[in-house]
């Protein structure tokens, strides 16, 4: 509720998604703790925590970042400095109450709240050991260098702009499920999100056709009613950017479609879903992370040109795959330089499964075991 | 033993200097900047080689030939991998006397010290090249997702990765380094430094009679002044590994490297690891449903 109110988010994605998975993070890194000496093989002795680590975590899933930051670092003994973001504190005060009812030691985790220069404050603080942020490209580029002149270890989980490929021998209307999760889940505020899809010519009309028609369907609007599809977009100011992107989109090209029988709530920063079909891959749209319900679609031909244009992009983070031929699935997943790769499926999350990207997606991985290796000295 | 002269004496009499050039692309090319420098045997101003001084145009030349070839090179099967850098191991035992003649022709080691060295560097390419088909399995997972998924976690090669020797060049760290980059599919462009600009000719003729696909590794020799920060900017190396013991220029190629997020790995207390493998795999994830 609190998530919700927060955030905009549909409270059925908080209720299902983000608070269930923030409790199944802590309690799957809870059963690290006494097993470290299994998180890299061969590891001669116990590995050591490395100290105090500084975490910065974006306004898109609150809770849930927090916990993937917070339930590994103390499950490798280490304490932590939490920034949340200035617009989404709420849920991240919440848990310090229950941290404190949990009985961990006084400092063991530190939440402060504020906006860049708080962050700044912890990425440049001389006792920090270790950082790690989760949030754009930009500014994961700038603590980059900041941290440059320090033994200070570093992760980061930043942009994407994630292609979402449907092969013409995929069950079409799964994928189309697929796609609508993909890009519209959490408003699009997703850095995971299915932002670009890439259609096999053979299907595309079919597929943009089937769309259209899910698209008339979702609901948009009040985030606390547990029908609603697609909530309220964070803040004032993303809004206005993803306003802008689209008026640069609608400027490049491509046909915009929005759906019609979609009505927004008069008041509240609430946004349709949208794509832009057609367009070329060097549009804005194409390139830009727009952290909003905006989709781009494009075409191919061969499996190679799907690949190599998922592939024209400088992120890595997600992709997704749609066929019904297992060794095409296998192929297109190999060659493809994403992190974390959905086949027929798109946007689940586990606190077991490894999660990053490649190249300017940033570096390091959160869940799983390989969750671990950041925050051990090895 | 009359009329076989020993490597000293052959040494001694050698009167036509080597002229060492780079290795781009499986070939042997000279810089396109035409510019050569002297080696002197060890602390005398005796010449023993002229060795290329590498541009910027020759890095970006490498860097293509390297991305030419990382496809490929990953694609090819683990096992293969293995056996062609077991095959560099052997490659360099037999041209052991090269490389202990150039280390302590031109950087005074003693031919112990030589020996040791080579022994080392032999020791790890043996190591890297059985761990070609082993550390998927170590650092990959089968993760156990709450409902009906199949996820595993892969490794994967990062790419292009630039090396850049110490500035006092050591042959085992050297290619201890070079053999953990290329054991998981990547392809890597290296920067001797000028200590070690000689050992290039060993190198190059050890890389080049191994099996390994043309353009997998690429050395140059040259000015680390000149060229270290160009590793930064190169948009297309994915990685840089960083033997540089000053620290300042560290900094600024970690600085340089945000431009692009490279990987930056620098030496640790180990060069012959697992762990040491790691700073050049990336992990991939993979999800798929379960059910009819």
């Amino acid at each position: 509720m609190l998530e919700t109110l927060d955030n905009g988010k549909p409270i059925r994605e908080s209720r299902d998604i983000d608070i269930p998975l923030v409790a199944a993070h802590f309690f799957y890194y809870a059963g690290w703790a006494d097993k470290l000496q299994y998180a890299i093989p061969g590891a001669k002795s116990v590995p050591k925590p490395l100290g105090v680590v500084g975490q910065i975590i974006p306004w898109n899933f609150p809770l849930l970042m927090a916990a993937w930051k917070i339930a590994p670092a103390l499950a490798c003994g280490n304490t932590v400095v939490l920034k949340p973001a200035e617009t989404t504190s709420l849920t991240c005060l919440l848990l310090a109450e229950i941290i404190q009812e949990a009985g961990l030691p006084e400092g063991v985790v530190n939440i402060v709240t504020g906006a860049g220069e708080t962050g700044a404050a912890i990425v440049n603080h001389p006792d920090i050991n270790k950082v790690a942020f989760t949030g754009s490209t930009e500014v994961g580029k700038i603590i980059a260098r900041s941290v440059a002149n320090t033994d200070k270890k570093l992760t980061l989980e930043l942009g994407g702009k994630s292609a979402h490929i449907i092969y013409e021998d995929a069950a079409i209307d799964q994928a189309v499920e697929g796609v609508i999760n993909g890009i519209f889940f959490n408003q699009g505020h997703v850095c995971c999100a299915g932002s670009r899809l890439l259609l096999e010519e053979s299907v595309a009309d079919t597929v943009v056709e089937k769309l259209k028609a899910r698209m008339e369907k979702l609901r948009v609007g009040n985030p606390l009613d547990k029908n609603t599809d697609v909530g309220a977009i964070n803040s004032a100011a993303e809004h206005v950017k993803i306003k802008k992107l689209i008026e640069t989109g609608k400027t490049e090209g491509g046909e915009f479609f929005e759906p019609a029988s979609v009505n927004l709530p008069t008041k509240g920063y609430f946004h349709k879903p949208c794509f832009f079909n057609r367009v070329s891959s060097a549009f804005t749209l194409s390139r830009v992370e727009v952290f909003g319900p905006v989709l781009a679609i494009s075409t191919f031909r061969t499996t190679q040109e799907a690949i190599s244009k998922a592939n024209d992009t400088q992120y890595g983070l997600a992709a997704g795959i749609w066929s019904e031929k297992g060794s095409k699935i296998h192929k297109t997943a190999a060659a493809l330089k994403a992190g974390v790769i959905w086949a027929n499926t798109y946007n689940k999350f586990d606190p077991t499964s490894p999660f990053g990207g490649f190249n300017e997606s940033g570096y390091g991985r959160e869940g799983g075991r390989h969750g671990l290796f950041p925050y051990l000295d090895i | 033993m009359s009329g076989v002269n020993t490597l000293k004496e052959r040494t001694e009499n050698l009167k036509i200097a080597k002229t060492i050039k780079l290795f781009i692309g499986g070939e042997f090319p000279r810089t396109e900047s035409g510019r050569s420098v002297p080696v002197y045997l060890h602390k005398t101003k005796k010449l023993y080689a002229n060795v290329c001084v590498a541009s910027r145009k020759d890095l970006r030349n490498a860097v293509t030939a390297a991305q030419a070839a990382q496809k490929g090179w990953q694609s090819k099967s683990a096992y293969n991998r293995s056996q062609i850098i077991y095959r560099m191991a052997e490659m360099m035992e037999a041209k052991r006397e090269e490389f202990t003649e150039s280390l302590t022709a031109t950087l005074g080691l003693t031919p112990v010290q030589a020996n040791k060295s080579v022994d080392a560097a032999i020791e790890a390419l043996v190591y890297y090249a059985g761990f070609a088909d082993k550390y998927q399995q170590v650092l990959g997972a089968v993760n156990p997702v709450s409902g009906p998924h199949h996820n595993f976690t892969s490794t994967e090669a990062v790419g292009v990765v630039g090396l850049i020797a110490n500035e006092k060049f050591d042959l085992a760290a050297f290619v201890a380094q070079l053999a953990a980059i290329i054991v998981s599919g990547n392809a890597v462009v290296a920067l001797l430094s000028e200590n070690g600009s000689a050992l290039l000719a060993p190198l190059a003729e050890t890389l080049a009679t191994s099996d390994l696909s043309k353009g997998v590794v690429n050395l140059l020799s040259g000015s680390t002044e000149e060229l270290y920060k160009q590793f930064g900017l190169h948009m297309e190396l994915q990685s840089l590994s960083v033997q540089l013991s000053d620290s300042k220029k560290l900094t600024e190629l970690k600085v340089l490297a945000a431009d692009n997020m490279k990987r930056v790995v620098w030496p640790t207390e180990q060069p012959v690891s697992l762990e040491h493998l790691m700073g050049f795999v990336e992990f991939k994830t993979v999800w798929h449903p379960i059910g009819y």
